[in-house]
């Protein structure tokens, strides 16, 4: 099916208004790789993501499967946390079809292509109902879903369950860990949640506290799938990146007016 | 069926019934208070009658004697006929040009540049100001009450298509642009479709515009409608024809907007038109 490129950032620096948001960031993902962002709220890590998916321009370069990215395209689908970018006046299948009508996929072809995909996330049986019906875990199945009808090489997901319920995160996170084997895609994930991280990520990276958040440290993750957060070396793994966060969430507060007795 | 689910069936179909009961209740008081408001009104008009002349303000008996009248003669039927058609088509020509008109204004930029002076300039300046000038222009016949009801409809239809274009979520947008569409596509499958609610509002409030706008426009120049009837009432003393008219044109808002919002919920429901 589909096949993961690889993403590329070379001296990448974005800044929004006069603001720099990212500065100068380093890092090559393999494709096939996948690659979780993760950091306390506000670092910059959406908006290292929003680079790579071309919605804002980034300086330094921006290289997916090679070539450099001039905004957005089929090959990379985001998956966002709101699920206000579903089409709530779209059925679901019709939501699926959208990229493939774009396409000019043919009516049956794409019907067929939307069915497979809902199936892949257990949704097939809601093909006919509209977003506003389903359960917020639902939505953010049809959202990966309505991004596989593209099959895109890369995907992008924005603390996609951030919304969540612990419960309905837990089986999503699995959901998600299975369709990467099943298409191959590269993904590029973000989250501010450690344990989902180590759940899916074969590396991890931390980003320092913005403004011009850089790369903190990056942690590879050699422990077989499904992962068990209470294996051992899941467990130091927890410990050593809760302490890598930690300490940024720390210079954020001070640099906000905090002292350092009240932070500690 | 075991008797476990019967059991919740049966309790389930209580609690529903209760519900209903509920809210059968619920619907009763919210009728009756109608209905007690509108007893009340009449009983006061009927009360204040009797301490003036009729000419001054006819008892709401008098008002059903004039609205018999006018009903028999025809006066009222081709009345309204002709009010109602000079506010349908009007109206429909200004949705007909203010939803595309505010949706390339609020997409295009240079498009909102172009014909922003001019929506900012004449929103301000009333339909009754024109009442002259379109008698002038256009003469004393149809078109010149059209183009009053499609002058008051198009810049609010206009305008609060703008403000749901403006409105689409930024993140909607980025996701119809990552998955293929190009800014047109987006246009016609993302913009136009979020924007519908606030079409609909425009169009309702556009509608009781026109109901202001028809009255001062027949008042001037027409033989028929509902504005000339009360116009004319004038000529023969006879205030209770004054009171039809108000009465008739009263209830007509209130059909039109009703029908307005009962075709707009049914027919525009997964736009998410809640009205």
């Amino acid at each position: 099916m589909t096949v993961g490129v690889s993403v590329e950032l070379e001296g990448t620096s974005v800044t929004l208004q006069g603001h720099a948001i990212v500065s100068d960031v380093n890092l090559a993902i393999a494709p096939g790789e996948f690659v979780c962002l993760l950091g306390p709220s506000g670092c910059g890590k959406s908006t290292l993501l929003n680079a790579i998916a071309g919605f804002v321009p980034a300086s330094g370069r921006v290289l997916v499967g090679g070539r450099p990215i001039t905004g957005p395209g089929i090959d990379r689908g985001v998956v966002f946390q709101s699920a206000e970018v579903l089409f709530p006046w779209l059925t679901v299948k019709q939501n699926v079809e959208y990229g493939p009508s774009i396409r000019g996929v043919g009516r049956r072809e794409r019907e067929e292509l939307a069915l497979g995909f809902l199936r892949l996330v257990g949704l097939a049986h809601a093909a006919d109902k509209y977003p506003p019906e389903l359960s917020g875990g639902m939505r953010q199945r049809v959202q990966i879903a309505r991004v596989l009808a593209n099959e895109p090489s890369v995907i992008l997901m924005d603390e996609p369950f951030g919304a969540l319920d612990a419960q309905t995160r837990e089986v999503l996170q699995r959901e998600v860990a299975r369709i990467w084997r099943a298409t191959g895609a590269t993904i590029v994930f973000v989250t501010h949640d450690i344990g989902e991280a180590i759940i899916l990520g074969n590396r991890i990276v931390t980003m320092t506290a913005g403004p011009a958040a850089r790369i903190k440290t990056i942690a590879s993750v050699d422990l077989p799938y499904p992962r068990d957060l209470t294996d051992p070396a899941a467990v130091r793994l927890q410990r050593r990146l809760r302490d890598d966060i930690g300490a940024e969430v720390t210079r954020t507060l001070i640099a906000q007016g905090m002292t350092t007795e009240q932070v500690a | 069926m075991s008797v476990g689910e019967s059991l919740a069936a049966r309790v389930s179909n209580r609690t529903k019934g209760a519900r209903q009961f509920l809210f059968d209740r619920h619907r009763a008081v919210s009728i009756l208070c109608t209905l007690v408001s509108i007893v009340a009104g009449l009983a006061a008009w009927q009360l204040a009658s009797l301490r003036v002349p009729p000419l001054f303000l006819p008892s709401p008996l008098d008002t059903w004697q004039g609205f018999l009248e006018l009903l028999d003669d025809g006066t009222l039927g081709t009345s309204i006929l002709a009010s109602s058609a000079r506010i349908l088509v009007g109206w429909g020509l200004g949705v007909a040009v203010g939803v595309p008109l505010g949706i390339f204004m609020g997409y295009f930029r240079w498009v909102r540049r172009l014909f922003d002076p001019y929506i900012e300039f004449f929103r301000f300046i009333p339909p009754i100001a024109f009442v002259t000038l379109a008698v002038i222009w256009l003469g004393p016949g149809e078109a010149s009450k059209v183009a009053l009801i499609f002058y008051t409809t198009v810049f609010i239809v206009t305008l609060n298509t703008i403000a749901g274009t403006v409105s689409v979520p930024e993140l909607r947008l980025r996701a119809a642009a990552s998955l293929g569409a190009g800014p047109l596509t987006t246009l016609r499958t993302v913009i136009v479709p979020s924007t519908v609610p606030y079409m609909v509002t425009g169009a309702r409030l556009a509608m009781g515009n026109s109901f202001l706008t028809i009255v001062s426009a027949e008042i001037v120049a027409a033989q028929e409608g509902l504005g000339a009837l009360i116009w004319n009432a004038r000529n023969y003393s006879r205030t209770e024809w004054v009171f039809v008219g108000i009465i008739t044109l009263g209830l007509l808002g209130f059909v039109f907007d009703r029908i307005l919002r009962i075709a707009a919920r049914t027919l525009l429901k997964r736009y998410g038109v809640a009205i």
